[in-house]
């Protein structure tokens, strides 16, 4: 029988051909706009992760509670012994000290006087010791616009806007004024070294990144950190390790009720990307439910265009003893592998196009020029298992679904009228 | 013994609704059919041939009355009973021939037999023989809109025949053949019933096919007017 259908589908165009369009064009839509949108999941994760709260993240238990603040007067000390803890409990992950600060950036003239000032953020992380993941947790190579990376001490990046606007180049000395762990004043020079773009509007607008060495003598912060990052070997986040190496470090630190004995959280409790993350998920629910409403009163219109003129067909085949409810089920056959074809190759195609957009991407950093989110101005898609089946079901229940509405006219009919019908 | 009609109908009434009125397609038909017979119902336009050859082939169901084909009582039938019913022991011949046009001419008649859940090997002999039998089976690849009015046709009764039913309900089986076709279909048809003792019953006002019945039921306004059997020397005569 199933021979039988796929012959009446492959041989009569117009009953398939305009369902399988509308299948693979909703298919096609559903798996492109579900791989973007987990390949735009998978550019917030990372970019949380690379340049925010690690996939695991370490502060003192006072400097948590207010860490958009970088209160450095809370910074843990002793980070070189936390680490090398950490490195024997947990070879599989990385860890890291970071030292975020606020401050301003003054660039002398000949005479030094101030000839350009600005506030900015600073960064200090390790750029320059051997076994340092730094640079490319930042992607610092790939953010290069001119000069190079700190080889040395005493050598800074700068993002490209900010030296634009105060007029700076790679080589020269600028002066950093913020206020040490202590609480004073604190000024120290720095040589430009490279200016670098991250295409994340927020923060190209003004950061700095200088060797943690460097950020600790001039704040005054020897072994000391506002965080430690943890990175998986691997590079991707892995929720549930995560959550028991967070959780097991944090049972043998909460003994001592001390403000500033280390706490550690995820990457999604730090960033609180979990509710954004979770979100994602309903709007990628709804989308694909409004899909497959569309698609099937498409399909079901379709389905009952083509039943008015399969009538005849209809009628002749009730005469032979056909029952109704073989015919019913026939048709419901029929347009599910019409669905299924159009399932595969919308899938195919929508599977081409992400990938197009996984490896190359669109840019739509003109679309961004003022934008002051954190995302990245390249679209990309991220195909995961679920791409490859997400289509199969607006692509079947939608047929499903157009099929079976349409096809009770078979019953509404008396068996009589229907055979009547084609020889009019 | 009532089981040794094949087809019979008791006071058989069909009334169709017709907005405030009502219109009596058939009025109190007694009528009944042996194996073997080749009986046509004659009658002008609108007299309820087609009614009657509906509700005996339970395509359609009696206002009051009866009517019993092979033992089943049609009004008493369930959707899926009534379908069981033709696909085992009915054939249905129309006035247009009503081939499936995508499926070719083997797969048009082996249709029925699809239904009945034949093996393949079962399906190709009988679709084969019941092709041989209409003289078609070198054109068994054809499609139907590369075959003529009379050659559609007798795809058609190929199909009607290919399950062996025990009746044939023909309805104007001539109506768009000319007269050579005509003789053509009715002689194979004539064989049929004689090789195979299928019960052909007709619907028609053709002369031609009226020369072949075997058995002439007058319909007028929806009754039996007479009832005629025509014998071999009668028909001789023709
Ligand atoms: N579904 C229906 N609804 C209402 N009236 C109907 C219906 N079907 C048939 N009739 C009427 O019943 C009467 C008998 O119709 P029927 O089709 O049986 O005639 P017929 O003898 O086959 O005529 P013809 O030789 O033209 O085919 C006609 O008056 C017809 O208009
Ligand atoms: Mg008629």
């Amino acid at each position: 029988m199933i021979k039988f259908i796929l012959k009446g589908i492959f041989r009569d165009r117009s009953r398939s051909l305009f369902p399988i369009i509308v299948v693979i064009g909703g298919v096609m839509l559903s798996v492109v706009l579900y791989s973007w949108m987990k390949g735009f999941e998978k550019d917030i994760v990372r970019a949380n992760a690379n340049f925010r709260s690690g996939h695991l993240i370490i502060m003192s238990k006072a400097y948590s509670g207010n860490s958009d603040q970088m209160p450095n007067d809370l910074a843990y000390i002793g980070c070189s012994d936390l680490i090398g803890d950490l490195n024997n409990e947990h070879p599989g992950i990385i860890w890291q000290p970071r030292i975020r600060f606020a401050g301003l950036i003054d660039v002398p003239d000949e005479n030094g006087e101030t000839m350009s000032q600005g506030p900015i953020v600073g960064l200090g992380a390790d750029l320059i010791s051997p076994s340092t993941i730094e640079p490319d947790v930042l992607n610092l190579n790939g953010a290069i616009v001119s000069g190079g990376l700190p080889l040395k001490a005493g050598e800074m990046l700068i993002t490209d806007e900010l030296a634009q606007r105060l007029n700076i180049k790679p080589g020269q000395t600028a002066t950093i004024i913020t206020t040490t762990m202590y609480g004073s004043l604190t000024t120290f020079n720095m040589v430009v070294c490279g200016t670098i773009r991250f295409g994340i509007a927020a923060m190209d607008r003004g950061l700095v990144i200088a060797d943690i060495g460097d950020i600790r003598r001039g704040l005054d912060m020897n072994d000391a950190a506002g965080e430690i990052v943890g990175f998986f070997s691997n590079g991707s986040y892995l929720a549930e390790r995560a959550e028991s190496v967070a959780e097991s470090f944090n049972m043998d630190n909460s003994g001592s009720g001390d403000d500033f004995a280390p706490v550690m959280y995820t990457l999604l409790e730090h960033s609180g990307l979990a509710a954004t993350l979770k979100m994602y998920k309903s709007v990628s629910g709804v989308l694909i439910s409004i899909f497959i409403t569309a698609m099937s009163i498409v399909l079901w219109n379709a389905g009952l265009l083509g039943s008015i003129r399969r009538y005849g067909e209809f009628g002749i085949r009730l005469a032979i003893g056909e029952s109704q409810g073989h015919l019913y089920r026939f048709l419901i056959a029929e347009s599910t592998l019409i669905g299924l074809f159009g399932t595969i190759i919308g899938t195919a195609f929508g599977l081409l196009f992400s990938l197009y957009l996984q490896e190359v991407g669109i840019n739509i950093s003109s679309m961004l020029k003022n934008a002051s989110i954190v995302i990245s101005d390249v679209l990309r898609a991220q195909i995961t298992p679920t791409s490859y089946i997400i289509g199969f079901v607006p692509g079947l229940a939608a047929t499903l679904l157009g099929s079976s509405i349409s096809g009770i006219g078979i019953y509404r009919r008396q068996t009589s009228q229907l055979t009547k019908e084609f020889e009019a | 013994m009532e089981n040794t009609y094949l087809i019979k109908t008791e006071k058989l009434v069909k009334v169709y609704p017709m907005g405030q009125q009502s219109l009596v397609a058939l009025d109190g038909i007694d009528l009944a059919f042996t194996e073997g017979e080749f009986a046509g119902l004659v009658g002008p336009s609108g007299s309820g041939k087609t009614t009657l050859l509906n509700i005996i082939g339970s395509l359609d169901v009696p206002t009051s009355g009866s009517a019993m084909t092979m033992g089943k009582k049609i009004e008493e039938l369930s959707h899926q009973e009534a379908a069981e019913l033709r696909n085992k022991h009915i054939g249905f011949i129309f006035q247009t021939f009503n081939l499936l046009p995508v499926y070719n001419v083997f797969e048009n008649v082996e249709f029925p037999l699809l239904l009945l859940e034949y093996t393949a090997s079962e399906r190709k002999r009988a679709v084969m023989e019941s092709l041989e039998r209409v003289h078609l089976q070198d054109r068994w690849k054809s499609k139907p809109s590369q075959l003529s009015g009379g050659q559609s046709q007798r795809v058609a009764i190929a199909r009607a025949i290919v399950k062996k039913p025990a009746i044939v309900l023909a309805d104007e089986p001539t109506a768009n053949l000319d007269a050579e076709n005509s003789h053509n279909v009715l002689r194979i048809m004539e064989n049929l019933n004689r090789d195979l003792g299928t019960t052909f019953l007709f619907s028609t006002h053709d002369e031609k096919v009226i020369g072949y019945l075997r058995r002439k039921i007058s319909l007028i306004d929806g009754k039996a007017a007479k009832d005629e059997k025509i014998t071999d020397a009668l028909k001789g005569s023709n």
